[in-house]
């Protein structure tokens, strides 16, 4: 069933409030802050910091949004950009629902499903934090238990192992090229490690869809 | 009013922020559960949804509050515990309190006693920088999905290819990101061990074949109910084989 027009028009509006509402509230957290404790930003400081952190992270939120918003939908798109955490938690949890249904991001059943996914992730993640801060006196020793460490510190390899069997074993056809790319660019470039992986989706992506536009046109798909 | 990074101010604004952006996903989640049954969706498949979801983020969750706190060590708990509610993530935090605190000629962690001039600097930069996505979805994120939707009606089958491309690229890039550190097989350091850079190996296989068994089993027993949390449970499996692989290679 092709979209309706109505429902997805009416998930921008809302959207749009939403998140161009909660914009101004972020930003509203410092600005109380220095009101309420009478401190002056130290401007050359910001200003220094700023250009040492936004431009690479304002490139990266341009890719990022291009990439996810078409594998996301509309609701988890205005969600997921606000609640964080996209390629280790909200994205790998709509591609299961996705693929649990059966149904296409592209389709009204699949907008419905991958923002029903990722509302309740992010719920579910606001309250599993908000607990963990209640508790963070007697949470701490146990979380940070030497013995745990290994598990916490390896949640992707352990996420993308089991995520990488259900999508490549059905798309074994597109998998191959970039994967052999990926392994070539992870294993030889010793700047791409595990704080550059974020920039390396969008170059998967786009090698992945040239690979696949090729083997489409030539009627390998 | 005297500040300090755990002053019960600073918790109530972190609060209200993270209680308006739990509304959202509940008004979202709300919308779409009203739009499911006004179009016959099978109301079984979207409880299973909700419930898969659910168990799903409960150990990515869980690494969250690790972040928060590690960062709490060096900026208090209200500001991680807002910035890790809503977009962030821990390097990212990290990077952007660094440079912040930096830019001031001091060093993250070795600040005793943070004054509410670098509190708000530190907040001022992490927000700044991280808020584009937040505004350019609204701005690009109709056209995007409608350019998607163009192309659905001109060539369905490409667009089905496409998805799956995308998915795929994603995929492809993490399971590179698994690899990247077994070139210490043949680049010798005192600080690791050669065999170090194989423990993301070892577990994400171990992942992949948890998941092939769940796979396996419920084609042979038909067990559904392997197929709903076969993701969540190869992800703890992997996370559990993790800590007698490191202990082995590391």
């Amino acid at each position: 069933m092709k979209k309706n027009l109505n429902y997805i028009d009416s998930v921008h509006r809302d959207g749009r409030i939403w998140n161009l509402s909660v914009a101004v509230l972020l930003l509203l957290f410092p600005i109380a802050v220095a009101f309420v404790f009478d401190a002056t930003p130290d401007w050359h400081a910001l200003l220094m910091g700023l250009i040492a952190t936004a431009p690479m992270y304002w490139a990266v939120g341009f890719v990022e949004t291009l990439t996810f918003v078409p594998m996301l939908g509309a609701g988890g798109s205005y969600l997921s950009f606000v609640t964080g955490n996209i390629s280790n938690l909200k994205l790998p949890c709509a591609l299961n629902a996705l693929e649990q249904n059966d149904v296409s991001i592209n389709s009204e059943e699949g907008e419905i499903i991958s923002t029903i996914a990722i509302a309740t992730s992010s719920i579910v993640t606001t309250l599993i934090i908000l607990v963990g801060v209640i508790l963070i006196v007697p949470l701490t020793p146990v979380l940070e238990a030497p013995v745990l460490e290994p598990a916490f510190a390896q949640m992707l390899p352990a996420l993308f192992g089991g995520l990488g069997v259900v999508f490549v074993s059905k798309n074994w056809k597109i998998s191959i090229a970039p994967i052999i790319l990926m392994l070539a660019l992870f294993i030889f470039v010793p700047a791409l490690n595990a704080g550059t992986v974020g920039i390396m989706v969008p170059v998967g992506v786009v090698f992945t869809i040239a690979v696949s536009r090729i083997l489409y046109k030539r009627g390998v798909l | 009013m005297e500040f300090h990074v755990n002053h019960p101010l600073l918790f109530v604004f972190a609060g209200i922020l993270i209680a308006a952006v739990l509304g959202q996903s509940i008004y979202f989640l709300v919308k779409a559960l009203r739009r499911s049954k006004a179009i016959g969706m099978d109301q079984k498949k979207i409880r299973k949804t909700i419930r898969t979801a659910a168990v799903f983020t409960v150990a990515p969750a869980v690494a969250i509050v690790i972040s928060v706190i590690a960062l709490s060590k060096s900026l208090g708990v209200p500001l991680p515990w807002l910035r890790l509610s809503v977009v962030g993530s821990l390097s990212y935090e990290t990077i952007a309190a660094e440079n912040a605190v930096s830019a001031m000629g001091l060093t993250l962690g070795k600040i005793n006693v943070l004054t509410a001039q670098q509190f708000v600097n530190i907040s001022l930069v992490m927000t700044l920088s991280i808020l584009l996505g937040i505004w350019l979805v609204p701005l690009i994120g109709k056209r995007l999905l409608n350019g998607m939707h163009t192309l659905e009606n001109r060539d369905a089958k490409w667009a089905d290819v496409l998805n799956n491309a995308m998915f795929i690229g994603m995929i492809s890039a993490f399971l590179g990101y698994v690899f990247c550190d077994i070139s210490r097989l043949w680049i010798p350091s005192e600080s690791y061990s050669p065999t170090s850079g194989l423990i993301p190996v070892c577990v994400m296989v171990c992942s992949a074949v948890v998941m092939a068994l769940c796979g396996l089993a419920l084609k042979k027993f038909n067990w559904k109910w392997m197929g709903d949390y076969a993701l969540p449970i190869s992800l703890v499996s992997g996370m559990a084989a993790a800590i007698p692989i490191t202990a082995w290679l590391s």
